[in-house]
């Protein structure tokens, strides 16, 4: 029961560091209806935005952890969605109004230049960093000795999650761009006539997907420890897996099956084995869309003749 | 009563310096705004490199320099495609040729195709002594019979598939393990690769029967890596990362291409080369992949290829006119995935030694890129597509780490520049009198 426990959080947690890159997935496919394939490598690069600020600010000689987190987080947020906003300009806005399979390879394409450009740019070797947020509570001591820890960077990012996906379902449902968004995925023609600066509220899009997936590149350089060029790639399919698991288009279908990915390749590492922990995850992908094509939260398609 | 309009040609002048020093103003404007960008983008990642240092402890250090000249390339770089946007202008190419020349080009279009089969007869010949060719020629021809069998699902069917190398791997591994356990030979084991690669598609084609677009391209990726993944983990069979080595090499009829006195050079009486070996792979993989055109032309114009494509174009309408979309679509799956097979057995024959780190998504993504540059259906277009992707790779061979980034780079700038592939247009399946080519925009890409 403790073991159960025990990876319950661990599950918990990875759930929300995949949840908030779905978030990104889904809302672009919502709007534009493409995979944005550059997304995991977004997140990548706002890992090691994170890493190298963080190291610049603490050769500076600052000393305080909690302002140089929020500086790093800050910093690694506002470039990462620079980072989005260019890929969007770049490589999607000239064929918004192409064909399905056109923006699908420029988004791989994409993908390949973030995760190349940044083996290029910071060599291709793992970037480890010594733990920065340390300590924990011990919950509960069984009497065969076993500990179940909820560690203090565990807290962190669920925390961080759970405020972050506060600010954005507030930023979504309440302001004039949420609306705007909200408004474009539904009609782009009806919401470009009635005012809504169309190419202006996808390019947002992006820029907030990024800005999310940064925080959880930073949450995985804090809570692994180490970032490297191609982790972009893996966590990108199963942030995918997870939009897709939840409903794409669903915002709180994404963070559910974020979590529901986290936990599925938790526990089958820890009950089964380790080495076939993506397969599983893939795996319920295939199930779960055989019999809910549409995902746990998402709309059935409706067919027209 | 009649209002005179005011004399322009005086204004001209001075309106088209305005003009000018506007556009400069304009192209100068962004310029700056595109090195501005650069500069926060590159400001982290280049201006600063990390690295773990002996202590294990990471380390830092500036280089400003490349910084400041990537910011300066990004600058100019962006005043010469504004410079050259405006040159060129929104201008439609078309026009721009007279139409004599514009029907010598379309003669010259028909040409290509039978010349081209002809050139490629013949490279072995004019290139004898140059086995780097050669190979590349072997490389460029395993990617044209890849691309041709990812068309049938792709191009025809209109079922996307981000999955494609699983089956080159299913072919690869079959024949790998078939050869260096039971001692077979590349013809027994190649209809046997195709065979049990066929039956992967089928075996992927069941469950996504009910899918459609996106979620389709994912779960066919999703299996892609699940292939690999148990690739990579199951290492009492294939032997998990480290590969599989010492793969027999195809044999002519059972006369083996090698210096023994049984060796087909001892047989003719000639002396033996190295090169015998690569000239004859050269021709097994141009006859594969002859055979897999010759069958998909074959193809479309039976039953079967027409459902397929009537499948891309409509599937409501394919169903209500009684066409059977299951096994449509799982033909389709099966037709691909054994040409993807028998792609991957000759794979392993030539290379000799395979392992999981050939059968990446990036070989799935580099297939698909093919296909789709080479106008998703048309054959020659792919055939184009296959030797301008390998040949521009092969040009950076010296560059190993760019080589990637400049792939990607090329796939980017190839879809915003013809999203519809180099050769846009098709023959027609069906025609009436007398067949026309069709532009791809007429063409569906289909709902799978």
């Amino acid at each position: 029961m403790d073991y159960f426990a025990q990876q319950l959080i661990n599950g918990l947690v990875l759930g929300s560091i995949y949840g908030l890159i779905a978030i990104g997935y889904t809302m672009v496919y919502g709007i534009v209806g493409m995979i944005n394939f550059a997304h995991g490598d977004i997140f990548m690069i706002g890992g090691f935005i994170a890493l190298i600020s963080f190291l610049v600010l603490v050769s500076f000689g600052m000393t305080a952890i909690p302002v140089i987190l929020l500086i790093v987080l800050l910093v690694s947020m506002a470039i990462t969605a620079l980072y989005g906003w260019t890929v969007e300009r770049i490589a999607y806005r000239p064929l918004r109004r192409s064909f399905r399979l056109a923006p699908m390879l420029s988004a791989i394409g994409m993908s390949f230049v973030l995760s190349n450009f940044s083996q290029v740019a910071q060599g291709a070797r793992v970037k480890p960093v010594a733990p920065i947020i340390t300590g924990g509570y011990t919950l509960h001591e069984s009497a065969d000795g076993f500990v179940v820890r909820l560690s203090n960077i565990q807290i962190v990012v669920v925390l961080t999650t759970v405020a972050l996906l506060l600010v954005f379902t507030w930023f979504v449902a309440r302001t004039r761009i949420g609306r705007d968004m909200r408004a474009c995925e539904q009609d782009q023609t009806m919401a470009a006539l009635l005012g809504v600066d169309v190419d202006r509220t996808i390019s947002m899009t992006f820029v907030i997907g990024a800005a999310l997936a940064a925080v959880a590149g930073m949450m995985y350089l804090l809570y692994y420890g180490l970032v490297d060029f191609f982790m972009g790639f893996v966590a990108g399919i199963k942030a995918f897996t997870a939009a897709v698991l939840g409903g794409i288009g669903s915002l709180p279908g994404a963070m559910l099956g974020g979590l529901a990915i986290g936990l599925i390749e938790t526990f089958w590492s820890a009950y089964f084995s380790v080495e076939y922990k993506d397969v599983a995850a893939f795996s319920v992908l295939i199930v779960v869309l055989i019999f809910l094509p549409t995902g746990l939260l998402g709309r059935p398609e409706v067919e027209k003749v | 009563m009649s209002v005179t309009a005011p004399e322009p040609k005086v204004a001209t002048s001075s309106a088209t310096s305005a003009a000018m020093s506007a556009s400069i103003a304009f192209i100068l404007k962004k310029a700056l705004i595109s090195a501005a960008v650069a500069l926060v983008l590159f400001s982290l990642m280049i201006g600063i490199r990390t690295e773990a240092g002996p202590t294990g402890q990471l380390i830092y250090w500036t280089r400003f320099g490349e910084l400041a000249a990537l910011v300066g390339a990004v600058f100019g770089g962006s005043i010469v495609i504004e410079l050259l946007r405006q040159w060129l202008g929104p201008a439609d190419t078309r026009q721009l040729i007279p139409p004599v020349v514009q029907s010598g080009l379309d003669i010259a279009g028909r040409l290509v195709g039978p010349v081209l089969l002809v050139f490629t007869l013949l490279v072995p010949v004019i290139f004898y002594d140059q086995t780097y060719i050669l190979d590349l020629g072997i490389l460029v021809l395993t990617y044209v019979m890849l691309g041709w069998g990812l068309n049938i699902v792709v191009g025809l069917a209109g079922l996307l598939d981000l999955g494609y190398v699983a089956f080159y791997a299913v072919g690869a591994y079959s024949y790998a393990l078939f050869a260096t356990t039971f001692g077979l030979s590349f013809w027994v084991c190649l209809p046997i690769a195709g065979f049990l690669a066929s039956l992967w598609g089928v075996m992927l084609g069941f469950p996504v029967l009910r899918l459609r677009g996106d979620y389709l391209a994912i779960v066919t990726l999703a299996f892609g890596e699940i292939i690999r993944l148990v690739i990579i983990n199951w290492q009492s069979l294939t032997n998990g990362p480290n590969g599989i080595s010492g793969i027999p090499r195809p044999t002519l009829f059972g006369i083996p291409l090698t210096a023994d006195d049984n060796g087909l050079a001892a047989r003719l009486g000639i002396e033996y080369s190295p090169t015998h070996r690569i000239v004859f792979l050269f021709y097994v993989i141009l006859a594969m992949a002859l055979l897999t055109n010759w069958v998909t032309i074959r193809l479309r114009r039976l039953p079967i290829g027409r459902a397929w494509e009537a499948l891309r174009e409509d599937e409501v309408a394919c169903r209500a006119l009684g066409i059977n979309t299951t096994t449509t679509k799982l033909t389709a799956f099966a037709t691909g995935a054994m040409f993807g097979g028998f792609a991957g057995a000759f794979f392993a024959t030539r290379q000799g030694f395979i392992s999981p780190e050939s059968f990446t998504f990036q070989e799935s993504a580099l297939v698909l890129a093919i296909v789709v540059l080479g106008g998703m259906g048309s054959q020659l277009g792919v055939a184009l597509a296959a030797l301008t992707m390998i040949g521009g790779f092969e040009l950076f061979r010296g560059l190993e780490q760019f080589r990637m980034l400049v792939f990607g780079l090329a796939m980017v700038l190839l879809m915003i520049w013809r999203p519809r592939g180099l050769i846009g247009h098709r023959a027609p399946t069906v025609f009436l009198k007398q067949a026309q080519a069709i532009s791809s925009d007429l063409v569906k890409e289909g709902h799978g």
